[in-house]
């Protein structure tokens, strides 16, 4: 143990003797910690929200019993069913408008509630008497309380004029949400002896079979372990991992830059250590143990960073999701115990991945040094091919999961089989351009130029690998980034056709609002709308009601339709269906769906399929009178106005004095698009900054590199300098060099970028969102992407040139005077 | 040469053999050495004569074809890579042309580390190391610091900071001038004398091996 650490001791003084190492070291295993815990922990924040939105009294980890034939069923099964043995509770789910915004009101039976179900006991059990008798109580999420501006114990009125029981904040509640006794419920959403659901209990007794009780008027629920909001979010997180990776690959490509320069500054220490009677397998434990506690510092330091990456991005993550999905996730960060311990193993890990080579040269270290030059270009240049053959293996591997894989998760192994095949052929690539400069250069110096490039090209190659990949990844982001936004944008001009958008907070209000409309000689035409929720195979579903108007029929983003389409759309039994229905169903024009409603199953023929940006549920557009007739309780509160566009400001500021609308209930078509502009902005937001991470990182991957091969050169440079090339000319031939390596990586990466944009909108985004969207390129971010890389090389060469540039005379005498 | 119960390094029929670019080299073609305790040899001969090969494979550094090499009652050729490091640590001092020293440590972790290892650290023996080699002035210097001279004495203490039973010189004075060469080597003389620990130095300079104890030639991979 005292040899132990005697040895320890002498690899640890080299790092006091080579702070900048041990900096570059640190710096690398740093980053690539906390850009990987800090999208974990984002990852991780969001899993804790769906997980308390899951377990919201029921949700899809609960099993239950659920109606056949609509929405609700009869109270009279709870009955009949408990008596069976199920153990069973009732609820009634429905959605309520407080001062037109919409919430979901679920009632909830207390008492029979099974103990299992989700943060059901801290709820229902926690003050039962308060919670069902009279007056009640409304529990809510305090986001809920105060999106409201309304205190504890207030009693809102809601869209029908009844009056809800007194709010009660309940923190385990998600927002939006509103837990009420299920009488009240039945009450408000006026569903008299009604419920949607059964959960069961776990309890275990004899029971009746199911038909027995109630024929095939129920269905059995099974829980699921992975809830809808998961199922969804999946590929945000999937692609906020992949970006984490991939930050965490770039940031150990430095870690292996400096533990491979220390491996071989150190190699003769190694050697010296064994010719004094150190075993290999004692230097090779001290290697592992020194870096290891290396990692565990780096691992600290980077987890500290990466909670506050993952604080920063938070707010645009929540945007995202609330913006994508509708998930609610609190602006806060809570982190497990797990996230720290997973944050210091990734840290060591990755430290051991990155050193590897370096652990391998060790424990295969000769005592002997055996100084053969000859022997090493080849062995170079085997590792050159060997790299080639396995990066041609990689796109093999791309090319069969493009043609055979239909999943997600295939679309994303084959944007990193493609970053990484490309990766492993970029030092071939390099040396083959090199090869061709050095083949054709006519004056000794630009021979020298192009022979010595080839040399520096094994201590650069990583860190030009890593610059490969962010920009790489940075010109395919950008560019779906960029498509996405111009087709959005125009789909938006087209979705929201209407100047003016109302939402009244009832149906008398919209009535009344409607009269004092069609009195204003502005308004040139009111389209009404509404909405219905139903299920369609499994999964929620939203229903639109269209107004037959001329405003839709020449603005409404159809995707593919049936000829006369608008006109097919009157009778009420065909209906558009969004994209990302008509993807996750294996829907065509002129297939049948059955919409579940009150009355019984709604028959529809697909006519059209229509884009629908950034909805997480699938969407039926249909008639608004034939909406009506199948869902005649539906809030008929949405109102669409064409408009005189001057005058529009005019217009509302008489709509909000009149009816006392705020800015949520009646907006202009400008603010509205400004709104989801916002939203879509913030989306990308996260990404943009990822990526501008991934590039800092690559950054300082070259400026390390270079730090680090620049100590190593004096024996080159000096020769020169001997024959009489000065000091200045000398930096600026490292500086071409490093400049003209980074723009042949970089002209490398963009044909790549453009490959891996083409992945994430024709594979990724259609598997992840159900969206198709057009390819195109952008030549001008292109040269943007180009010119900050030529600038990053730059910046990171500019410190090594510099010092050379300045290098005292001595320095350089130095190396033909030192004898070792 | 002293007697048989004072041999610290005998060498048997030592062979090796190595390959290269397909040709098949035979470097020592069964080699026999005595060294005796207290005992200082030069091992000469011209260049490829398989001096350096030899005492690599003495130290244990390399693995011999054929024969035996035995220091003390340890049999190096039958020793696994844990058993030589082991006998390199404890029981031979090995100093290097190029010095070898650990560039990140002073000249007193220098002088200590390979004792501390062999868990043999003696303050008072280091000490006297210290003084005799004159070192006292440079403790806190660093290897780059010091003068080729300076890095060879420094070399030579810690090789016998451990009190090694046998201490191997691969040209230890190849990189020094005459006089500093003359100077390193009759403090080394000295000290082995003084240690009583027996000497092979593989030098070129017929001059130096004239003032050892003896002088062994290898030609063609035998002792001539």
């Amino acid at each position: 143990m005292r040899r132990m650490f005697w040895v320890l001791a002498v690899l640890l003084s080299h790092w006091r003797r080579h702070p900048m190492q041990l900096a570059t070291l640190l710096i690398g295993l740093v980053s690539a910690t906390a850009l990987w815990s800090g999208v974990q922990a984002l990852n991780q924040q969001a899993r804790i929200s769906y997980d308390r939105a899951a377990a919201t009294f029921g949700g899809v980890r609960t099993a239950m019993l659920v109606g056949r034939g609509g929405p609700t069923f009869p109270q009279k099964f709870f009955v009949d069913v408990r008596r069976a043995g199920w153990p069973v509770s009732p609820v009634l789910e429905g959605r309520i408008q407080i001062e037109g915004r919409s919430f979901r009101l679920l009632g909830i039976e207390p008492v029979t509630l099974p103990a299992e179900v989700g943060n059901a006991p801290a709820i229902g059990r926690g003050d039962v008497e308060a919670f069902i008798t009279p007056p009640g109580q409304t529990l809510l999420a305090p986001e809920t309380l105060s999106d409201l501006h309304l205190a504890e114990g207030a009693t809102p009125l809601v869209s029908s004029g009844a009056s809800l029981p007194p709010l009660h904040v309940q923190a385990q509640l998600v927002p939006d949400v509103m837990v009420v006794d299920i009488g009240i419920a039945q009450k408000l959403l006026n569903r008299p002896e009604q419920i949607s659901r059964l959960l069961i209990g776990k309890t275990k007794g004899p029971r009746e079979p199911l038909e027995k009780i109630a024929g095939d008027r129920l269905r059995l629920v099974e829980p699921d372990a992975e809830s809808d909001l998961e199922r969804l979010t999946d590929s945000f997180h999937l692609n906020l991992t992949a970006f984490g990776l991939l930050s965490f690959v770039v940031g150990l490509f430095i870690v292996n830059s400096a533990i491979g320069l220390a491996f071989e500054q150190r190699l003769a220490v190694l050697r010296t250590l064994r010719a004094c009677g150190v075993s290999a397998v004692m230097l090779n434990a001290v290697l592992v143990a020194e870096l290891v506690s290396l990692a565990l510092v780096a691992g600290l330091i980077g987890l500290v960073c990466g909670y506050f990456i993952a604080a920063a991005l938070l707010p645009d993550v929540a945007a995202s999701l609330r913006g994508l999905y509708g998930a609610q996730i609190p602006g806060e960060l809570t982190l497990r115990i797990e996230w720290w311990i997973a944050g210091v193993a990734i840290s060591v890990l990755g430290a051991l991945v990155a050193a590897a080579t370096s652990l391998a040269k060790a424990i295969r270290l000769p005592v002997l040094a055996t100084a053969q030059p000859q022997a090493w270009q080849q062995a170079q240049h085997r590792w050159l091919m060997l790299q080639s053959a396995l990066a041609l293996g990689v796109f093999v591997v791309a090319a069969l999961l493009l043609r055979y894989g239909d999943s997600l998760l295939a679309g994303f192994a084959v944007l990193a089989a493609l970053l990484l095949g490309a990766a492993l052929i970029l030092p071939a690539m390099l040396e083959l351009v090199l090869h061709l400069g050095q083949r054709f250069a006519q004056r000794p110096l630009a021979t020298w130029f192009w022979a010595d490039s080839r040399q520096q090209l094994s201590g650069l190659s990583l860190a030009l690998m890593a610059l490969l990949l962010a920009l790489a990844v940075n010109v395919g982001v950008g560019t779906m980034v960029e498509t996405f936004s111009r087709t959005f944008v125009s789909w938006l001009d087209g979705r929201l056709a209407a100047d003016v958008y109302i939402n009244a907070s009832d149906n008398a209000q919209a009535i009344a609002i409607k009269n004092w409309l069609r009195e204003r000689a502005e308004v040139q035409a009111i389209l009404p709308g509404a909405r219905a929720e139903t299920q369609l195979d499994g999964a929620p579903i939203e229903i639109l009601g269209l107004t037959d108007h001329s405003t839709y029929r020449e603005h409404w983003p159809l995707l593919q339709s049936v000829p006369d389409a608008w006109t097919r759309l009157r009778p009420g039994d065909a209906g558009f269906v969004s994209e990302q229905l008509a993807l996750r169903l294996k829907l065509a024009i002129g297939d049948h769906i059955e919409l579940p409603a009150p009355g019984g199953n709604w028959p529809l023929e697909v006519i059209g399929i229509y884009a629908d940006y950034g909805n997480p549920k699938g969407q039926v557009a249909v008639n608004i009178a034939a909406l009506i007739r199948h869902f005649p309780s539906i809030p008929q509160t949405r109102l669409g106005l064409r408009v005189d566009r001057n005058q529009i400001p005019g217009l509302v500021s008489a709509l909000q004095e009149k009816f006392g609308l705020d800015g949520r209930n009646v907006a202009d078509q400008a603010t509205m698009k400004a709104e989801s502009l916002q939203i879509f902005n913030r989306t990308f937001a996260v990404t943009a900054a990822l990526n501008a991470f991934t590039l800092g990182v690559a950054g300082v991957a070259l400026l390390t590199s270079l730090l680090t091969l620049g100590n190593s050169r004096l024996p080159q440079l000096a020769p020169l300098w001997a024959i009489g090339i000065t000091r200045r000319r000398l930096a600026a031939i490292e500086l071409t060099r490093t400049l003209s390596v980074a723009l042949i990586t970089a002209l490398f990466a963009l044909p790549l970028g453009l490959l891996v944009a083409w992945c994430l909108i024709a594979i990724v985004n259609v598997k992840a969102f159900g969206w198709r969207l057009p390819f195109d390129i952008f030549p001008l971010q292109l040269l943007e992407l180009l010119g900050v890389a030529m600038l990053a090389a730059l910046v990171a060469a500019l410190l090594p040139v510099a010092r050379l540039a300045r290098m005292q005379p001595a320095s350089l005498v130095k190396v033909f005077a030192d004898e070792r | 040469m002293a007697g048989n119960n004072n041999i610290v390094l005998s060498v048997r029929n030592l062979t090796k053999t190595y390959r290269t670019a397909g040709e098949q080299v035979n470097v020592l073609r069964g080699v026999n050495i005595d060294v005796a305790a207290g005992e200082r040899v030069a091992l000469s001969g011209e260049s490829g004569s398989g001096k350096s090969t030899l005492l690599h494979l003495i130290a244990g550094l390399d693995a011999a074809d054929g024969g035996e090499i035995r220091i003390g009652d340890a049999l190096v050729t039958k020793l696994p890579d844990a058993g030589r490091a082991a006998l390199r640590r404890i029981r031979i001092g090995l100093v290097f042309q190029q010095f070898n020293l650990v560039p990140s440590l002073d000249v007193e972790d220098n002088l200590a580390f390979q004792s501390r290892i062999a868990g043999r650290h003696d303050a008072a023996w280091q000490a006297e190391l210290i003084d005799r080699l004159g070192l006292g002035a440079l403790l806190k210097r660093y290897p780059e610091q010091l003068s080729g001279g300076q890095q060879q004495r420094v070399a030579i203490g810690r090789a016998l900071a451990a009190r090694p039973l046998l201490l191997l010189a691969d040209e230890p004075t190849g990189n020094l001038d005459e006089a500093t060469a003359d100077d390193v080597l009759a403090l080394t003389r000295d000290l082995v004398a003084h240690t009583g620990c027996g000497f092979l130095m593989v030098t070129h300079s017929t001059r130096l091996a004239a003032t050892l104890d003896r002088q062994v030639t290898l030609h063609a991979g035998l002792v001539a």
